[in-house]
């Protein structure tokens, strides 16, 4: 009898994970209404227009979107620059010894460094380096904010490559090896092949750890609404503009805002929808 | 077979060699980062890291002004931000350690269930949600019905980041235990909730009670969703229905007060040092007790 009502303890526990998600696709879909009611969906994201002024009041989320994708496709273009490389120090040429773990701890530590610590850091170590370096007057910018956003999707892109990469059988290197390839042409025809889905797995996460990242992008990127036309332009991100005007809004204005949420929350799902298949599939074959 | 160019041996091992140099000195970078951000915030911190910090709660921007008007020092601390993470995290955690125990028991005792498989999925779900966006779930769900900013509103959304992590720690720690472990339990007569609560989270400890304390460390820091939902305070507040302060909320007050901007290093040091204890005692916790 105890027995029976411990199990239904767990599964009601369970269900209230589909309770969870039902609510929080309620509450976004609720509370987007008002916008998506005014401008239609495809109208509210193809519009760049972005102004509270309440005679000519008008939301649109084409900037931000434009602004988000920008930064995050940047930082992932930076971040593979070095995450790949770490990736192959740890999950191949110094594969389970001391410094490989030290290096991946070390690494790994930049997960745990909170976003706002971040922004502090690029805005006084950074951005006198932007301004410095000419790319813009501020130091502000989508420049920026992609470098310190590289740096804190690394590890999560890293991490997981590298355990892909160790996963590589070692018959299938020692064949290559066998016939007189050298390590660079191993890594290139047979561990990067083999381990290429889970690699590339480990991107789209990092892709969608850069998409919904708010604290450091909000203090880095110039919080502008306007389309960024180039890395020195300044700009505004989808988490950014929420984080910076959500307080004091209300009506429309909120509405439009939680629709941003909404949009940014759909875009990560998917991506981390892709990301979890290719997994899957990678540790069944 | 595609006929392949001919390439001298010295070609092969000087590119073999290069890319070897290449990717030890690039994964040699990947690590300063880490030391210069730690260095800034000690080097700068250390200054304002008395017992000051933790006794005063945050001094206003116009005594802050006259207070350097005068070369004086900041006159507070932060001890607002400091009761008011406890209180947060506190009340997450609570909200958080049962259910994620019972949904991660739930999933790794049924895992070939339809049903199971449909919650682990949904667990990644939330998992992947940014953190800006659970702050605008917790402000629908709290703050609105509610009628105001609340320190419960930042533990719910704390509480939807903690959850996934906690669910899946202990759905693959149980996973990986022996299935003689319970057998021999039930062998023994004992009832289901006796094994569960008495071998299997037992035996199970050290990886669950790491995946908690690493899912604390995570949320430690979480600035974006306290600002829509615990909003901040200047007081000590232990009341879970008003708005209360945080460390990482007085650090984003601070960075947008140029009066109180010294007080920010001194708050992100110790925010740090909170955040490296946990991650350091997570993996002692993860090889004292390991199964």
């Amino acid at each position: 009898m105890k027995d029976k009502l411990f199990k239904l303890l767990l599964f009601v526990a369970s269900a209230s994970v589909l309770l969870l998600t039902a609510g929080i696709i309620y509450a976004l879909i609720g509370g987007a209404s008002q916008a998506f009611g005014e401008y239609g969906f495809w109208g509210f994201i193809t519009n760049s227009e972005w102004d509270p002024r309440s005679a000519t009041e008008e939301y649109g989320a084409l900037s931000f979107i434009v602004g988000t994708l920008f930064t995050a496709f940047f930082a992932l273009l930076i971040c593979l620059l070095f995450s790949l490389p770490v990736a192959l120090f740890n999950g191949e040429y110094f594969k389970g010894t001391k410094i490989s773990s030290f290096v991946g701890s070390i690494v790994g530590l930049l997960a745990g460094i909170p976003s706002i610590v971040y922004g502090l850091w690029g805005f006084y170590m950074l951005r006198p380096l932007t301004i410095e370096l000419g790319i813009n007057a501020q130091g502000f910018g989508i420049f920026t904010a992609s470098i310190v956003l590289a740096i804190m999707i690394i590890p999560y892109a890293s991490s997981l490559s590298s355990e892909f990469l160790s996963m590589v059988p070692n018959n299938l290197k020692e064949g290559a090896y066998s016939l007189g390839a050298t390590r660079i042409e191993v890594i290139q025809h047979i561990s990067l092949p083999v381990a290429g889905s889970g690699i590339v797995a480990s991107y789209i996460l990092a892709l969608g750890r850069a998409l919904g990242e708010t604290m450091a992008v909000t203090m880095l990127i110039g919080n502008t609404n306007n389309i960024p036309k180039g890395l020195a332009d300044t700009g505004n991100t989808m988490a950014s503009i929420i984080a910076n005007q959500f307080g004091e809004s209300d009506g429309i204005k909120l509405s439009s805002l939680i629709a941003i949420g909404l949009l940014l929350f759909i875009i990560t799902a998917i991506i981390n929808l892709i990301a979890k298949l290719i997994v899957k599939h990678m540790s069944r074959a | 077979m595609t006929e392949r160019k001919q390439t001298s041996i010295s070609y092969r091992n000087g590119k073999n060699k290069l890319i070897y140099i290449l990717v030890c000195t690039l994964s040699f970078l990947s690590m300063l980062p880490l030391f210069f951000i730690i260095w800034e915030v000690i080097s700068k911190g250390y200054k304002n890291f008395n017992l000051q910090l933790f006794t005063e709660v945050t001094p206003s921007s116009m005594d802050a002004m006259l207070s350097r008007a005068n070369n004086g020092p900041i006159p507070g601390g932060i001890l607002n931000g400091i009761t008011g993470s406890i209180l947060i995290v506190g009340v997450a955690i609570l909200l958080t350690i049962p259910l994620g125990l019972l949904i991660g028991i739930y999933l790794s005792e049924n895992s070939q269930k339809r049903f199971a498989k449909l919650v682990s999925y949904l667990t990644d779900l939330l998992q992947g949600i940014p953190s800006i966006v659970i702050g605008i779930i917790a402000y629908a769900w709290v703050v609105k019905p509610f009628g105001g900013y609340s320190a419960l509103a930042g533990s719910v959304a704390l509480t939807i980041m903690m959850l996934p992590m906690v669910v899946r720690s202990t759905e693959e720690t149980l996973k990986m235990l022996p299935r003689s472990y319970k057998e021999a339990g039930l062998a023994l007569g004992s009832s289901y909730i006796n094994v569960v609560f008495k071998i299997l989270i037992p035996s199970g400890f050290g990886g669950i009670f790491t995946g908690i304390l690493l899912s604390i460390s995570r949320v430690m820091g979480e600035t974006a969703p306290l600002m829509l939902t615990a909003l901040g305070a200047t007081i000590v507040n232990w009341n879970v229905m008003h708005p209360t302060s945080a460390m990482p909320l007085l650090i984003w007050d601070f960075y947008n007060d140029p009066n109180l901007v010294d007080l920010i290093w001194s708050t992100s040091l110790l925010l740090l040092i909170i955040i490296f204890l946990l991650n350091w005692l997570a993996k002692i916790v993860a090889r004292k007790w390991k199964i």
